[in-house]
This record gives structure tokens, sequence and C-alpha cells, in this order.
């Protein structure tokens, strides 16, 4: 071991600056030391910094997120525990979140973004499950930005690097890029993890006398105070924050991940914590709290990295690839041998106590008392001040140009930083390990198989941030129906969603107005699509000098497939088939990536999104995919419906002639329009899609037909796929290759 | 036939290994934990791919030095058929099973794709169900998998006919455009002198099933299920 200096004496007084520093108002103070009826320890301090910043509390957000539908027949276990539950039959149960780790991967993106990957796998297999997937979405700056290919190249390396290692498949994500992430980035990762329904594993520790258990790797000094800076703006100096990014070992996680479920395989575990953000503060704290208990640490006893590590410091580590567990009496041994097999550290480190206290040795000293339920009681709660937003004008197609051909405006789109192929970033995943992966990433949403079954989980992220900039509500409500029109086009039946609220500085009204709205709208669809919110991460004061991202709601959705023998594919792959679009075309140019990458104009209300028509038009392709009368598949979303034809054209290899309607939207707009609620559906024989779509009230019309090798509009325009491929491939690679 | 998969902290295609196995065969192998000294009596090792020891120090170094790797080395020198599967050939190599090297990628990424193969030699236990000449698409996932030895030992690869899998363009050329990590003389698999060791970089496991990845590596699990009985 080697011994370093303590760089930072700890201070013996509890100053008015070392409050500020701490990030606590003069009211948050207030209520602490009426809550210890005393000057706090600088460990105390400590402890009431991380648990009420805004990372750990939610006290800006907490008020609105009560306002989401958390529940349904499906749920097994909602938003307040590490991850959310759902039922999948067959006594089994799927387990997924999404988190951000947005900060640290802007300041160091390699391991910003690998321990966030690591964070999240904890969440879902601290509860029983093992992971069977990871998602992630991205958003990166300007591509014309400095930082930007640093960044990416960073990022994406993380994700890979930890999750390859562990051997999860990365099986599905989005990135995109706009010049409001060029100060903060956005990584968000997700898991979803599949257990035993009656083996669910939940933190409420019990038990008086019960043993408290540290296991995984030692304590360090890194990641101290992570919580904290994720709970502040950037400022220029946000690179000497380095120091306070965790460094990942996902070798240690795989052997952290086989232990945890070997033991959870017997009858040993009371409860069981992850240690995420700020460590093993929060682990005690809502342990402790959640089961109505104290809890007793003698921190010596705490496996460490260093030495001369303060009590302090080991309460605000975030040192990666850590659990603490509460087990039953008299299965120390056994649980002991489990983890010395996998050459991981195991310490007895307390006890559960009947005080209602967490207290904390160190030394021979009590370093910190705290009444654990007023701590996590009194953690503020705000109210924000909010004020609506203007709508923006409606954009209407006469007021856009058409282009000269409509095909080169796709080649542009199909290469635009946006909508080109994210090759180069997926085949950096392992995508394909577990060797269930029945659909990777690069379609809608990702398929994988239910292991030794042939049923699967459909997983999806999504969020169109340009949307929710311009009108919050409907962007909120967008987000939450994307995610489940792509799980239908997958041929699954929606079951829930993990969200990842990622906004500016909530103190500012128009930002806490975005936040406010977009969950008002995220609820709305929510509800009518049966889609309840199961867990969930907030991240805000995402600016940097006063420059805030889009408002980011990205929506993580997971959907239940019966037989995959009826999985469709989103590709044209035969010719001579009818291609039908199914959902109403007005043809909406509105903050369409048309208007934007053609037309140089990020401006306009966003597409309105119809609940009831979303729930009908996906309620019919839905039985049309599970009655086998529809095998081919694609949902529309950016760029439109001449994308999604594209799109579908590039999959399977087959061309296709599509025609514009002779009334109704003018082709532009017919062709690149935004309205939502639409698929396109590919069949031999377009009557009983047809019959059926008239007889659910759904619009439904044959807009061409496959072959060739080319794409045809209006039997004028026409561009071949291998140009059209080499557009869509070309991009990303030669951004990240060249210097 | 009786399989046996080696696990060693890290691994993480044990389980596809034995999914593979236990499809071809109809029974599950033994699962072998790196620190047991000895292998039951079996007709087939498999060396399993992953990140054993997180790839720490260099690809499968450490693993090679594991208690269970000497049974393993004196097995396969016995004739017992051994399989070792990216990490696994990694670990063979280092174990001094295999000649030559994996060395970092080329390009200096992780890659993860199916790739276009050509069955060089279809006369060993592990290739018989292909024929000489097949093209194959099996799906690679390494950051290490550049293969390299001097050119004496790869004329004499050659010669001998122990290449088993060379990487090529769709069309079946072994060109530079078909070789995704920079392996020399575009090599994905050899053989030691007996051809009862292979070892390869890609991914059969991964391609033993028509609902992921297709089954063009179904072919070497059950050529081997019906070789060794």
């Amino acid at each position: 071991m080697v011994t370093l200096p303590n760089e930072a004496p700890e201070p013996a007084e509890i100053t008015q600056a070392l409050v500020k520093e701490h990030g606590l108002t003069p009211s948050e103070y207030e209520t602490l030391l009426g809550i210890l009826g005393r000057t706090p320890s600088i460990t105390e301090l400590g402890i009431f910094s991380v648990m009420w910043s805004e990372h750990c509390s939610y006290k800006s957000s907490k008020k609105w997120l009560k306002t989401l539908p958390t529940e349904g027949p499906q749920v097994i276990c909602g938003p307040g525990e590490n991850a959310g539950v759902v039922d999948i039959g067959h006594g089994m149960a799927a387990i997924f979140k999404i988190e951000s780790h947005n900060h640290p991967s802007f300041i160091e993106p390699y391991q910003g973004a690998a321990t966030g990957v690591g964070g999240i796998l904890r969440d879902v297999f601290t509860m029983g499950a093992r992971p069977i997937a990871n998602l992630n979405a991205l958003r990166f700056g300007a591509p014309d930005h400095p930082k930007t290919k640093h960044l990416v190249g960073g990022v994406v390396a993380g994700i890979g690097g930890y999750g390859n290692c562990i051997g999860v498949p990365t099986v599905a994500g989005e990135t995109n890029f706009h010049p409001a992430y060029n100060g903060n980035i956005l990584v968000n990762a997700m898991t979803v993890g599949i257990a035993d329904a009656d083996r669910i594993f939940y933190s409420a520790a019990a038990g008086p006398g019960n043993p408290v258990v540290y296991v995984g790797s030692k304590t360090g000094r890194d990641g101290i105070h992570g919580a904290t800076m994720a709970s502040a703006e950037f400022s220029e100096d946000s690179e000497e924050k380095r120091p306070t990014v965790q460094v990942g070992d996902p070798f240690t996680e795989k052997l952290l991940l086989e232990a945890c479920l070997e033991l959870m395989a017997t009858d040993a575990i009371v409860a069981i914590q992850d240690m995420g953000a700020a460590g093993l503060t929060s682990s005690s704290v809502e342990m402790a709290s959640k089961g109505g208990v104290g809890i007793e640490l003698d921190l010596d006893k705490v496996p460490m990295r260093e030495t001369g590590m303060t009590a302090y410091e080991l309460m605000l580590s975030e040192s990666q690839e850590r659990m603490l567990m509460v087990l039953k009496p008299g299965h120390e041994d056994m649980a002991r041998a489990i983890f010395e097999k996998w050459e991981l550290d195991f310490a007895v480190i307390g006890r559960i106590t009947e005080t209602g206290c967490l207290i904390l040795r160190k030394d021979g000293e009590v370093q910190a008392n705290i009444p654990v339920d007023p701590l996590v009681a009194a953690a503020p709660e705000y109210d924000r001040p909010w004020e609506p937003l203007p709508m923006p004008p409606v954009v209407t197609a006469r007021e856009v140009p058409q282009p000269e051909d409509p095909t080169q405006a796709l080649r542009t789109l199909m290469r635009s930083p946006d909508l080109c192929s994210r090759r180069w970033i997926w085949e950096q995943y392992d995508h394909m390990v577990m060797a269930d992966t029945v659909r990777g990433p690069g379609g809608d949403a990702a398929i994988v198989r239910i292991h030794d079954t042939t049923r699967g989980l459909a997983m999806t992220t999504d969020s169109t941030p340009r949307y929710c900039l311009a009108d919050p509500e409907t962007g909120g409500r967008q987000a939450v129906a994307e995610a489940w029109r792509n799980l239908v086009a997958a041929g699954a039946t929606p079951l829930a969603i993990t969200n990842n609220l990622n906004f500016g500085n909530p103190e500012r009204p128009r930002i806490m107005a975005q936040f406010v709205e977009c969950v008002r709208g995220m609820g709305d669809a929510a509800r009518v699509l049966s889609f309840p919110v199961v867990s969930g991460n907030v991240s805000l004061y995402n600016e940097t000098e006063g420059e805030a991202i889009l408002p980011t709601p990205v929506i993580g959705g997971l959907g239940l497939i019966d037989d995959l023998t009826r999985t469709p594919r989103a590709a044209f792959d035969a010719p001579d088939q009818t291609i039908i679009l199914i959902g109403a075309t007005a043809g909406w140019l509105g903050a369409s990536l048309f208007l934007r990458e053609i037309c140089g104009r990020e401006e306009g209300a966003p597409p309105p999104v119809d609940l009831e028509a979303e729930r009908r038009n996906g309620t019919l392709v839905r039985t049309l995919i599970a009655d086998g009368t529809v095998g081919r598949c694609h949902d529309l979303s950016d760029g439109g419906l001449l994308v999604a034809v594209a799109e579908m054209a590039l999959a399977g290899g087959t061309g296709a002639a599509i025609d514009t309607p002779k009334d109704g939207a003018p082709p532009h707009a017919w062709l690149f329009g935004e309205d939502q609620g639409r698929y396109l559906v590919v069949v031999a024989d377009p009557a009983p899609v047809l019959k059926a779509a008239e007889a659910a009230g759904v619009p439904a019309e044959a807009i061409g037909r496959t072959g060739g090798n080319s794409l045809t509009v209006d039997g004028a325009y026409t561009i071949s796929l291998a140009e059209l491929r080499k557009a869509h491939e070309g991009w990303l690679p030669a951004y990240m290759g060249s210097a | 036939m009786k399989a046996a998969v080696v696990v060693f902290p890290g691994s993480n295609c044990d389980r596809d290994a034995a999914v593979a196995l236990r499809e071809a065969t109809g029974e599950p192998p033994a699962m072998v934990w790196h620190r047991d000294n000895a292998l039951p009596k079996v007709d087939l090792i498999v060396v399993p791919g992953g990140f054993s020891y997180g790839d720490y120090l260099r690809s499968g170094a450490m693993a090679a030095n594991s208690p269970i790797m000497r049974d393993v080395v004196k097995r396969a020198n016995d004739g017992v058929p051994t399989l070792g599967i990216c990490n696994g050939f990694q670990i063979l190599t280092e174990a001094g099973l295999l000649p030559g090297a994996l060395m970092r990628n080329a390009g200096l990424k992780f890659v993860c794709r199916t790739v276009d193969l050509k069955v060089e030699n279809s006369q060993t236990l592990f290739t018989s169900g292909y024929a000489a000449g097949q093209m194959v698409q099996i799906p690679i996932a390494h950051a290490d998998g550049n293969y390299f030895a001097d050119d004496d030992t790869l004329d004499r690869l050659e010669g001998e006919g122990r290449v088993a899998f060379r990487y090529t363009t769709p069309a079946g050329d072994a060109a530079p455009e078909g070789n995704p990590n920079g392996s020399i003389r575009n090599i994905a698999g050899i053989f030691n002198e007996a051809k009862t060791v292979l070892g390869l970089m890609p991914h059969p496991e991964r391609a033993a099933d028509a609902m992921h990845g297709g089954t063009d590596g179904k072919a070497m699990f059950d050529a081997l299920a019906r070789v060794l009985g």
C-alpha cells in the first residue's frame, strides 16, 4: 500500500465559507443545526451535503416527478428502489433503469462513460437480476467544436471498454450533435436485467444486530464529492475537477456480479444496495431509512486502498465496484467464502441497530451521529418558480421551398450528423456476447431473447430535444410516444419506461418551465399509452457559463415479445412488395430535420402528438404483426417518410419506387414532414392491411412498391442505393478519422 | 462427446460456448474453475472468450498461468482436442500450445462485426463440417486479434495446412479490405502440428443459432460431436 500525504488537512472549525463550499444554503444549514441540535462535525457536514445535493435529494424535481404515472398491472416495483421491476410472465421479471454520467464524462470522457455503465449495471444486479443488455443515449456538441471529436472517441471507447469486458451486450442507443451541448455533453446509460419474479432483492435494512457487510473493491480517495459536482453548473475551470471523476474496473465488476448472483441464490441476504453516487453515505443512509432502523459502522474496518483516510473521505469516496449488504446472522462465513472465491474484499463493518441513528466510529471516536429519519425526511424540496414559455409559430409547408430533387435532399439528410449511420460507434461495442441478441444496433428497437426461451424483450432509448426546446410539453409527449412506437414496430407489447431528465439550471424560471412542461407531456403520454414510469434519474445544472443544454428527457422503453419467430424486419428484402404508410400525414415541417439541414432554419412548433391516434395506430400495427399479416415494419421519426423508406431499403438491399399524393400535403412536406404516430409496413398483398386499417379507423395508404437497386420518387427523381449507402455510412468514420 | 469449458475470472463467453456444446451434443459440458488442478475425463476442452483477468498485463497472459492450465497443456499435448476461442486463442498462444501472438488490432479499436472467412483446411476434427475453400460468416469481437508470427513460422503453418481460417472480402479474397484487425496473411485461426488444437479469433458459438448470428459456426460443434462421438 502506498502512503500518500494527506493533501488537505481537515479544518477544525465549521465556518460559513465551508458550509457554502459544501453546497448548502444558509437555510439548509439552519435545518441541519435543528436536526443535530449542535454544530456538525466535518464528517456530518459532508454527509448532509451529499444527501441534500440535487443529485441525491431530487429537491428541485421531486414535486413534479410525483405527477408521473408509476403503476400498472405489469409493475412489480416502481421508482424509489435501485431500478424498476416489471412482470414479464412465466415467473420472471425484467429489472431496468437509465442513469446519467454527464458531468464526469465531459471532464474525463473514457472513465466518466465507463463508470456510468458500471454504475447502472450495479443498480440492476443489486436487485438480483443478471444484466442482459446495455443501451445508451449520447449528446455531443457541434461536430466542428474543437472538443467534440475527443469527447465522442473517449465516451464510445469508455462505454465499450466497460460493457465489453463485463460481457453484457450493448445493443442500442442514440447519438446526436448540437451546439447546445458544446459545454455539457450527455452520457445516459441504461441496463436491462432479468430475474425470477420471486427472488428480487430490495434495499430496506432490517433486524437489529444483523451484520452490515462491505464487499467489492477497496475504498480510495477517488470521486469524493462527485454528487456535489453533478449538482452545480460548470465554469471554465471545470477541468480542474478531474480528480472527482472515478476510475472504473470492469473486471472487478464482473467478479462482483458473479459473486453477488451466487450469494443471491442462497437465503443469506436481508438487504443490499450498491455504492453509487455519494458511496458509503447514501448506501448506508438509504438502507437504514427504508428499513426504519439505525446503523452503526466501524470505519476502521472498511477495506482501504490508501492509508490515512479520514472518516470524511471514507464516507464521501465514490470508488467503484462496491456493495453494502445486510446479512442474516450466522451467514457471514458462507458469504465470505463466496467473495473470497471471486477474490474480492469482504468485511463486516457494522451492524443494524434500533437507535434510528447513523453512528460512525473511527480511531476509537464517534465521528458522526445523525438521526436517519430527519436526514432523509427533512431533505429540502423546492417549488422553484417557472413561467409558461411562449409557443413558437407554426411553420407551414408553403413557407418552405421545395428542393430541386428530393432524392438529393434525402442524400444530404442521410449523411447529416444526426441521421448518418452509427456503425462506427456500435462496432466498438460487443453487441452479441451472451448470444441472445436477436436484433442489435442500427434498427428501431433492439431485441434480446430471454435465455433458453423463444420470448424476448424489445428495448430502445429516445428523445427529440429540438422538439422539447420548441415546445417542452409536446416534446415530452413525443419522447414517450416515439419509444412506444419503436417497441410496437419491433412487434413488442410496450411494458414500461425509465427516464433520464437532462436539463439546465433549475434555478432559472425558463429552465424550470422546460422541466415542468416536459414532465407534464411525458405524464400525459405515459397515461394514455399505459406505459408507466418505473425508474429514472434527473440530471440538472447541465449549463456552462450560463449556456444550457437543450431540454433532453431521454426515455428508455421496454417491451415484451411473446413469439420471436414473428419478429418483423425493418427492411425491404424482396421485390414487388407493396409499401403501406400507416397514420395521418399533414406534412409537418416545423422543427424538422429537413428544415434544419436543408433550409438551415432551426425554428417552428414541433409536430403535434395525438396520443389517441398514436395508440390506435400502434395497436393496429401490433395486431397485424402478431397475427402474421405483417412481417416488415419500421416506424417513422427524424427525417420523415423518405428517410424511413431509405433506411428500409439500405437494411434489406432492395430499392423502391414511391409516389407522392396528387392532393394533400405538397411533395416535400409529405416526403420529409415529421408527423407523429406513423409506420411503414411492407406486404405482398395490401388488401388485408388496408381493410384492417379501415375497420380500426386508422389512415393507411399504399405509397409504392419495392424493387431494383435505387429509390425513385414520382418516376422522376432517382438515387442509387450505392450512392445513398456511401453517404449514409461515410460521414462518421470520415469525421472521426480526420485529424 | 463429453466436453469441458474452462472458466477464468473475467471469462464471459463461457455460457455461450456451453450452450453451443449442449445443442450439438445433447448434454451440458463440465464447467471447470481455473483454480482446479485437473480436468475431468473429457473428449474436448474449450477455452472460451472473454477478458480473463481483465486483459490486464497482456491478453491471456495471466490466465495462461492459472493452475488449471497445467492440466490443459498436458491433456492437449496428450492429444485431447482443444479449442480456444478469442480470449481462449490468446491464452493458448500464451500457454505455448499454439505459435505466434495476438496483438492490438491495427485500427486500435475494439471491433464487433460479422466477418467473411474462408475455410483453409477442412480435413480436421474441427472443420470436417465445411468444404475446403468454403466461405462462412462468423462474428468477431475483440481489441487484440491482430495475429502475428515470424515468416518462418508462417511459412511452416501454411505449408503444413495449419491455417484454419482466413479473413477475406465477401468475394473470398484474402485482401486488406477483408482484414478487420491487421492479422498477418489474414490469418483468423490456426492449428497445432497434430491439428488437435485450434485457436481462432472469430466466435463460432455466436453463430450456432439461426436467431442469433446465423449457423455457420454450428457446423464446427456438430462436426466435433460427430467425430468425437
